[in-house]
């Protein structure tokens, strides 16, 4: 599971221990393999879980776009009144999801959260942000996106693991959630970055500051 | 037409990573500024002298406080339709990366994140898997929605330019779905890190966060920003606006120092496009030293007092 998910399927889960929440259900739109994760969360203390099956020739072009509609229309159908995002993705980083969907269900979102806290049935957040941290109050239904230092995700157990198994696990495609997978984006390229090349290990202080010193740089 | 770069500032100033914003959207067409806020006439004034700047749109109004998306997108997807922007850009900042998905769902449009060059209108290039690959990719979509990453493209002059402010489009400007309540910033009086032309920066090997009175002493005298790796900021040494990282901030300075960093992919993603990169670490191995101009490996406790000793002379 991707590490900011993880931290996000944490979080849900001691939303419920602290009753703030009666269930969890975890989402995710992919190929057969995501049900892996999916096990994973139930592991975590997930109640129950949607696999959404992309087709392999949609998984390619499969986007932030496309995802938030279906998990914005699934929030809807399972009347979610949150709905809990890792900040971004691992493998494109787009780092769009949690807020697209927010806009589609017109919620507000509190994204890259470092702690979230109920009063008086807002919650209160503090985000992550350039300069530090800031500290907003969001109505519920919310849209919140886990960053770095919101919690410790917990390991799951073996009991745990295997109570996992008999979870309900339910398979929906796309179409179900009346989303169209279009790609909105041809990727023209992928390439290698450009490779730096080590330098040079220099013997003690003085040669280093030497060196910078040539080059200008102090 | 044109392109609309969403102004990031305090409501006092400009932030720096907004004219590295007009660069890009310069290359895209014409470029118009809004500047929406609460008491920011100040920001509209500075914008309208940056080069290739044609037109602010000025949004005062309390609503804007905190720059919530929320409040902010009304006023985006209203200016959109007014004015039918090919491009709306904006820094791929906590701010930007906040805002522009939001605005982008609105419109139904796929936004594209953290670019670090264009091929041409539709075509933008951006780094994936931690800066691991690089993807080019071309949208469909009748406006771009883009977030820049700054240090990919160069400062628009502050000078010489003669951008018109207008009102930007009235919207119904009421947020009842979020409320801006308090930031904590970190005070410094070293550079911004995103922008700083030399960058300190500490990992796990620093140990805690009193060690780090080190790296600002060095930094001080250097006057460098100072930076983090993660393991330095999970470990509690120092706040998470520090980190230098795939998740952090993106720097590229001319002179970028490693202290007390292994360099795992996810750091070397935040500041492998520094012109020069220093590594001091006491691990001959560690995987920073694959990516540094200049290697030392020593103790840090000794080199970096005897470095800051060194720029005395």
């Amino acid at each position: 599971m991707n590490p900011f998910d993880e931290i996000a399927v944490e979080e849900a889960v001691r939303m419920k221990e602290k009753k703030l929440a009666t269930e969890i259900v975890a989402i995710s739109c992919g190929p057969q393999q995501c049900q892996e994760t999916l096990r994973t969360a139930l592991a975590m203390g997930v109640d129950r879980a949607i696999h959404v099956l992309v087709d392999p020739k949609d998984y390619e072009g499969l986007q932030p776009i496309h995802v938030s509609k279906i998990i914005a229309n699934a929030a809807k159908e399972e009347k979610a009144d949150i709905v809990l995002l890792g900040k971004q993705a691992i493998d494109d980083d787009c780092n769009q999801t949690g807020q697209m969907t927010a806009a589609l269900l017109d919620w507000p979102q509190a994204t890259f959260a470092s702690k979230v806290e109920k009063t008086n049935g807002d919650l209160q957040v503090i985000r992550e942000i350039d300069g530090g941290l800031e500290t907003i109050k969001v109505k519920v239904p919310a849209v919140l996106t886990a960053d770095l230092r919101l919690n410790e995700p917990r390991y799951a157990t073996l009991p745990n693991i295997m109570k996992a198994k008999k979870k309900p696990l339910a398979s929906k495609k796309p179409s179900d959630y009346g989303v169209d997978m279009t790609p909105r984006q041809e990727i023209v390229s992928v390439e290698d970055p450009p490779v730096r090349q080590a330098g040079q290990k220099v013997e003690n202080v003085d040669d280093l500051v030497g060196k910078l010193k040539d080059a200008g740089l102090v | 037409n044109g392109t609309l770069v969403v102004a990031e500032h305090t409501n006092e100033k400009l932030v720096p990573i907004t004219l590295n914003t007009i660069t890009a959207a310069s290359k895209l067409g014409e470029v118009t500024c809004l500047v929406a806020g609460s008491q920011c006439a100040k920001v509209a004034e500075e914008i309208s002298k940056v080069q290739g700047v044609k037109k602010i749109l000025l949004a005062d109004n309390e609503v804007y406080k905190g720059f919530l998306p929320e409040s902010l997108t009304p006023l985006l997807v209203a200016a959109q339709n007014q004015f039918k922007f090919t491009h709306i850009l904006a820094g791929a900042t906590a701010m930007g990366k906040s805002l522009i998905p939001r605005v982008a769902a609105k419109l139904d449009v796929s936004p594209v994140s953290d670019i670090i060059g264009i091929n041409d209108t539709d075509t933008f290039v951006r780094t994936i898997y931690a800066g691991n690959a690089i993807q080019t990719v071309k949208s469909k979509d009748s406006v771009k929605l883009i977030t820049v990453r700054g240090t990919a493209f160069e400062a628009a002059q502050v000078e010489g330019g003669s951008g018109a402010t207008e009102q930007a489009p009235t919207v119904d400007v009421k947020n009842e779905l979020s409320e801006f309540v308090s930031q904590e910033l970190t005070k410094s009086d070293r550079p911004e890190l995103t922008s700083a032309r030399t960058v300190v920066s500490g990992g796990r090997g620093m140990k805690n966060g009193d060690n780090f009175k080190l790296l600002y002493d060095l930094a001080d005298k250097m006057n460098a920003a100072v930076g983090a790796s993660r393991a330095a900021v999970d470990a509690g040494f120092v706040p998470n606006d520090m980190q230098v990282g795939q998740t952090g901030k993106i720097v590229a300075p001319d002179l970028y120092i490693a202290v007390g960093i292994s360099g795992a992919i996810q750091h070397l993603a935040g500041m492998k496009d520094s012109k020069v990169i220093v590594a001091i670490n006491k691990d001959p191995e560690a995987p920073i030293f694959q990516v540094a101009d200049y290697g030392l490996v020593a103790d840090l406790f000794k080199a970096v007092p005897e470095m800051t000793d060194a720029m005395n002379k």
